[in-house]
């Protein structure tokens, strides 16, 4: 489902055409997951997590070594298939990422319409989604008239909304209080229990505590525990 | 069917009035250049057609005897002429006609001055190449008579209307370039702008094509919609320049305020042309950025 053989990631340095003068942000990290695995990503900040994730999103290629994703070699696809693939990949970001100047109806339906999916299954689809979030009165509200936590569901809703095969959430409790990040987590094990295979990276070990999986623990952009 | 929702919010990240505006200002320019090469080419034909066929023929000492004797210069000038198979409508100007013709350079009575004026006949020159075995004939019957052609003039206005129609086309050029110029901008002012929300519908599995196509539709629209808006601002302009043209080309002088058929064809391509270039140039611009995203 995600292999990582040997990655190694460098950023590149603005106004720099070269990445050997760029430090190392992932260092030889080589992992599997299986399909339908649940994973912890842990670290402390700046260890190189969104990093990680950013590999497995395609927003990233790696300096070195090879990504299978979904049984297809990141490396060797073309900008379409990257797309196709992304489709395949729902991300929660940290940061929400939505979009301010769309509903939250629209924000959800998005991927659906992206893969061109008819205007009744988006609609069907969108409803439920956002009944099962609890957000189904929130329909025509924007972003910003929602709460941190509606927010996060909201995001968790998109994410989910084209059925992924893969789901990456990066921080997701970080804006919750404790109740919505206990609702989150049953979302996400919920998802991952129909199937769809799941990488969380987080710093809260407590929640890890609280949810035992097995977990790929990374400092300093190398792998140092993963089991 | 997908709904058509504004994704990436361009109703507000491409500019409304100026695009348009500027699109506006270069499609005037485009009507008139395209209205000034039609007349060109109007001109150059009636031109061509009236002056290159004009025959002139001055018959000096048209009193006199001609070489056979039998006649006048003047008489045995006209009734050859009336005679050449590709000569058509010969006739000599009357005394009033002819002072009439040297009005601004003689005053108004010319044979009061006692001048030896020639006779003028005005014909038309119905054959192919030149008349040169006419100019012998002439010659033969009343020495020193002289045969003009329009000929001369209409390679000349040729060459005019050349020149003018060439500086037309290099009026498009220039404007289309400037009209592209002008969407590049304002698609890299929008892709600026919206530069989060389209990392972030590329991260949900967007098409390069998907996101291009949404900017594309926005700068198509908005050219359009300024092309149409200068096109129909030119229009007076190029109704008061046909009505001026009018006494100089048969082709433009028709009754109340009409432009040539060919123009109206033509100045639908106006804002067609400026779809056109809004549609590739932001195609070319968008899919240029989007290849730095990974």
């Amino acid at each position: 489902m995600v292999r990582f053989e040997n990655v190694w990631l460098k950023y590149r340095r603005e106004g720099e055409d070269s990445l050997d003068a760029a430090p190392d942000v992932i260092t030889d990290m080589s992992f599997d997951i299986p399909e339908g695995g649940f994973r912890w990503l842990t670290g402390p900040s700046g260890a190189g997590k969104t990093s990680v994730l950013k590999l497995m999103y395609l927003a990233e290629h790696p300096s070195r070594g090879r990504i299978e994703l979904l049984d297809t070699n990141a490396a060797r696809v073309s900008r379409r298939e990257a797309a196709m693939l992304r489709r395949r990949i729902g991300v929660v970001y940290q940061d929400f990422r939505l979009l301010g100047h769309l509903s939250a109806y629209d924000n959800v339906a998005l991927p659906m319409r992206l893969a061109r999916k008819s205007e009744d299954q988006v609609r069907a689809d969108v409803t439920e989604l956002m009944r099962w979030v609890g957000l189904s009165h929130r329909l025509d509200s924007r972003p910003a008239e929602l709460s941190g936590g509606e927010q996060q569901r909201l995001a968790i809703a998109r994410a989910v909304v084209g059925r992924p095969k893969l789901l990456l959430a990066d921080e997701p409790t970080g804006n919750l209080d404790e109740e919505q990040a206990e609702r989150l987590m049953l979302l996400i094990t919920g998802l991952n229990a129909l199937g769809t295979t799941v990488v969380v990276a987080t710093h809260n070990l407590r929640l890890v505590g609280r949810y035992p999986a097995p977990r790929l623990q990374i400092e300093g952009g190398r792998l140092i525990h993963n089991g | 069917m997908a709904k058509r929702v504004d994704h990436l919010g361009l109703r507000s990240a491409m500019a409304e009035r100026l695009t348009p505006m500027l699109i506006g200002a270069m499609s005037f320019l485009a009507a008139l250049a395209i209205a000034g090469a039609l007349a060109a080419a109007a001109l150059a034909g009636q031109w061509e057609q009236n002056t290159g066929a004009a025959l002139t023929v001055q018959v000096p000492q048209p009193a006199d005897k001609s070489q056979d004797g039998n006649d006048s210069r003047l008489r045995a000038v006209l009734t050859l002429l009336q005679a050449a198979p590709d000569v058509a409508g010969a006739k000599a100007l009357s005394a009033a006609e002819l002072n009439a013709l040297l009005l601004p350079w003689l005053g108004t009575d010319s044979a009061k001055l006692g001048l030896p004026l020639p006779a003028v006949i005005t014909a038309i020159w119905t054959g192919d190449g030149t008349p040169d075995a006419l100019r012998g004939a002439l010659d033969a019957v009343a020495p020193g008579t002289l045969v003009e052609t329009g000929a001369g003039w209409a390679a000349r206005v040729a060459s005019l209307t050349g020149s003018l129609q060439a500086s037309a086309v290099s009026v498009l050029f220039i404007v289309a370039l400037v009209a592209a110029a002008v969407i590049a901008v304002a698609t890299h002012a929008g892709l600026a702008q919206r530069r989060e929300t389209i990392e972030i519908i590329h991260g949900l599995g967007a098409l390069d094509s998907d996101i291009a196509g949404s900017f594309a539709i926005r700068a198509t629209s908005l050219a359009a919609l300024g092309a149409a808006i200068g096109t129909a601002c030119a229009l007076p302009v190029l109704f008061w320049l046909a009505a001026l043209a009018a006494p100089f080309a048969g082709v433009l002088a028709q009754p109340g305020p009409a432009l040539p058929f060919e123009l109206w064809v033509a100045l639908p391509a106006v804002p067609a042309g400026a779809a056109l270039i809004g549609w590739v140039t932001t195609q070319v611009t968008v899919r240029g950025w989007l290849r730095r995203l990974v």
